[in-house]
């Protein structure tokens, strides 16, 4: 079985977010990236079901500028075979993502696709529904729990009103949260051999995907701030303050 | 061209958020159809009905559609999208897992999560966690659009009398088998819609302390609620969570206790009317959005905050 695990360069999660002046988007500039951090956990759970001798290869996908390979890079470091760059300098939709995704897919055909369930940067939340469509293939979304099965899964996934278990069919694609697993960190002598494993660099426009954007960001701003609260001396003056001036109680 | 929401429903009832989402399509466009997708889901459909914004009720049922299963419903959807200029759902995780499924067989770019419709092509998101708001104009013929619920109100549910059109279903999906859904039930409000909410972190250190918490819901008619610390550590289960992946809260009253406050968690609390911050820490990020903080062991504070309530004469609920 070949699973496919698809992961984004993102800003990293503990980056104060700040918004640039011209009102064109955030500031990227001197600041720290990484990988979005559920695609982390989709590597993790690709490279699990490897060493449990389920699956017999693992290959890391990433779509985006020349330092998107960073992602792919550390995929290799944690366990995953090979990877591949789509290389594109223009922002892509999720859209466009997928679509070129399949196209990949065509072309590897693995068993599974696996990615992280949103981006923290956009926060979409579109890419692993739309390849699932585009390729007709069974979707499960927002993973907690994946268990391998002689062709097929039973997944357990998140739910708002709590947990729902489907069981899918592969090939099939899983999109993952983040309680899916605890992602390892790369050690040292990985992190060497993985510079040894290799990365095949593919042109976006030469896989003939319509990647024209359909979205135009007018503007990106603030949001509005709160203004400042107090800090209150008790318990006694917080109820008061709650019943009283707040009057939510 | 009119616009088609989906509606969210367990099969007998709607789900409060299909009122939401029902405000935020009227926005768009007056002429608002409904989509309900179900098995014998008919009483379901009756209230549906009755939301006095909406114009039409298409009703397509069949066994293979109890379980919301995203393969089985897009198609439907599909099959009746060429007669709207948009589709309209919920981004929670029922509208989360079906529209980009649909938005991709229509070959439209989905605009997910809105917080605001500008015009009819034009709509105010968060992204980076709430960070920062984008405007977002689409220029695709056919929109998909998911919207936060609580940012708009809630529509009448009474009233209307839309008429019900049967619509044809489509084969089954065989490849998704459901299996099963645990649905954690309380009594107590569903934590999307709750007017307080009491919410515990990583410093309640055990699934048991979370008692402190629930005693608290309790007497002020609340929801519970949990930073993604608290679940990951087993303390409390996952459909308590708020914040970027979890869910987006806004109630009148926010009570985050033993949460420090990372941007993760803010994402899906700051709106709410009025925060409550409870925690020993003095310089926790959770203090920079709350009106009123306390600097407290939430282990001596919460007996006494259960006090001062029970010396209260009434509590609004």
């Amino acid at each position: 079985m070949k699973i496919l695990v698809a992961v984004k360069r993102v800003i990293d999660y503990n980056v104060q977010i700040r918004v640039k002046e011209d009102g064109t988007g955030v500031v990227t500039d001197n600041v720290k990236m990484s990988t979005n951090p559920p695609d982390d956990n989709a590597i993790e759970e690709a490279v699990k079901i490897k060493e449990s001798g389920k699956a017999s290869e693992v290959v890391a996908v990433t779509v985006g500028e020349e330092k998107a390979q960073e992602t792919v890079r550390k995929a290799l470091a944690v366990g995953a075979d090979r990877g591949i760059h789509v290389k594109s300098d223009v922002m892509l939709e999720p859209l466009a993502v997928s679509k070129i995704l399949q196209k990949i897919v065509e072309k590897e055909k693995p068993d599974l696709v696996f990615m992280g369930k949103q981006a923290i940067d956009d926060d979409c939340n579109q890419t692993g529904q739309m390849l699932s469509a585009l390729l007709n293939w069974p979707q499960a979304t927002f993973a907690s729990k994946i268990e391998v099965k002689e062709n097929k899964l039973e997944v357990t996934r998140e739910i708002d009103e709590g947990l729902e278990t489907i069981e899918i069919n592969t090939p099939a694609i899983v999109t993952c949260d983040l309680r899916l697993n605890e992602p390892r960190y790369a050690s040292l002598p990985n992190i060497m051999k993985a510079k040894k494993k290799p990365i095949e660099e593919i042109i976006a426009s030469d896989l003939g995907v319509d990647t024209t954007p359909r979205l135009e960001q007018i503007k990106v701003e603030e949001p509005p701030k709160r203004k400042a609260g107090i800090k209150v001396a008790s318990v006694a003056e917080l109820v008061q303050k709650l019943k009283n001036e707040a009057k939510v109680i | 061209m009119a616009v088609l929401l989906i509606a969210e429903h367990n099969n007998k009832e709607l789900r409060p958020f299909t009122l939401n989402a029902a405000t935020a399509a009227s926005q768009i466009d007056t002429e608002v159809h409904a989509v309900i997708i179900g098995h014998n889901s008919g009483d379901a459909a009756k209230k549906l009905s009755e939301l006095p914004l909406i114009k039409k009720v298409l009703n397509a049922e069949a066994p293979h559609y109890e379980n919301f299963t995203a393969e089985n419903f897009a198609p439907v959807i599909i099959k009746l999208a060429e007669n709207y200029s948009h589709i309209i759902c919920s981004a929670n995780t029922f509208g989360k897992n079906l529209m980009p499924r649909i938005a991709a067989h229509l070959d439209t770019s989905q605009v997910s999560d809105i917080i605001k419709v500008i015009s009819a092509d034009t709509f105010l998101r968060p992204i980076y966690a709430g960070n920062a708001f984008a405007t977002i104009k689409s220029n695709d013929t056919k929109k998909c659009v998911t919207i936060r619920p609580t940012s708009f109100d809630p529509c009448e549910s009474t009233g209307g009398s839309a008429p019900i059109e049967n619509v044809e279903g489509s084969e089954e999906f065989s490849n998704t088998k459901f299996i099963k859904r645990e649905e954690i039930k309380s009594d107590r409000p569903e934590l999307g819609t709750a007017r307080i909410v009491v919410s515990g972190g990583r410093g309640m250190q055990s699934g048991d302390n979370f008692k402190l918490i629930t005693e608290v819901a309790d007497k002020l008619g609340a929801a519970i609620g949990a930073s993604r610390a608290a679940v990951d550590a087993g303390y409390i289960s996952n459909d308590h969570q708020v914040g970027q992946t979890g869910k987006v809260v806004v109630p009148d009253l926010y009570i985050a206790i033993g949460i420090s406050g990372a941007i993760q968690h803010l994402a899906g609390m700051k709106e709410s009317k009025v925060i409550v911050a409870i925690n020993k820490d003095g310089e926790a990020p959770i203090f920079s959005v709350a009106d009123y903080g306390l600097e407290a062991d939430l282990f001596e504070a919460l007996p006494q905050f259960m006090e001062e309530l029970n010396k209260l004469n009434t509590i609004q609920k």
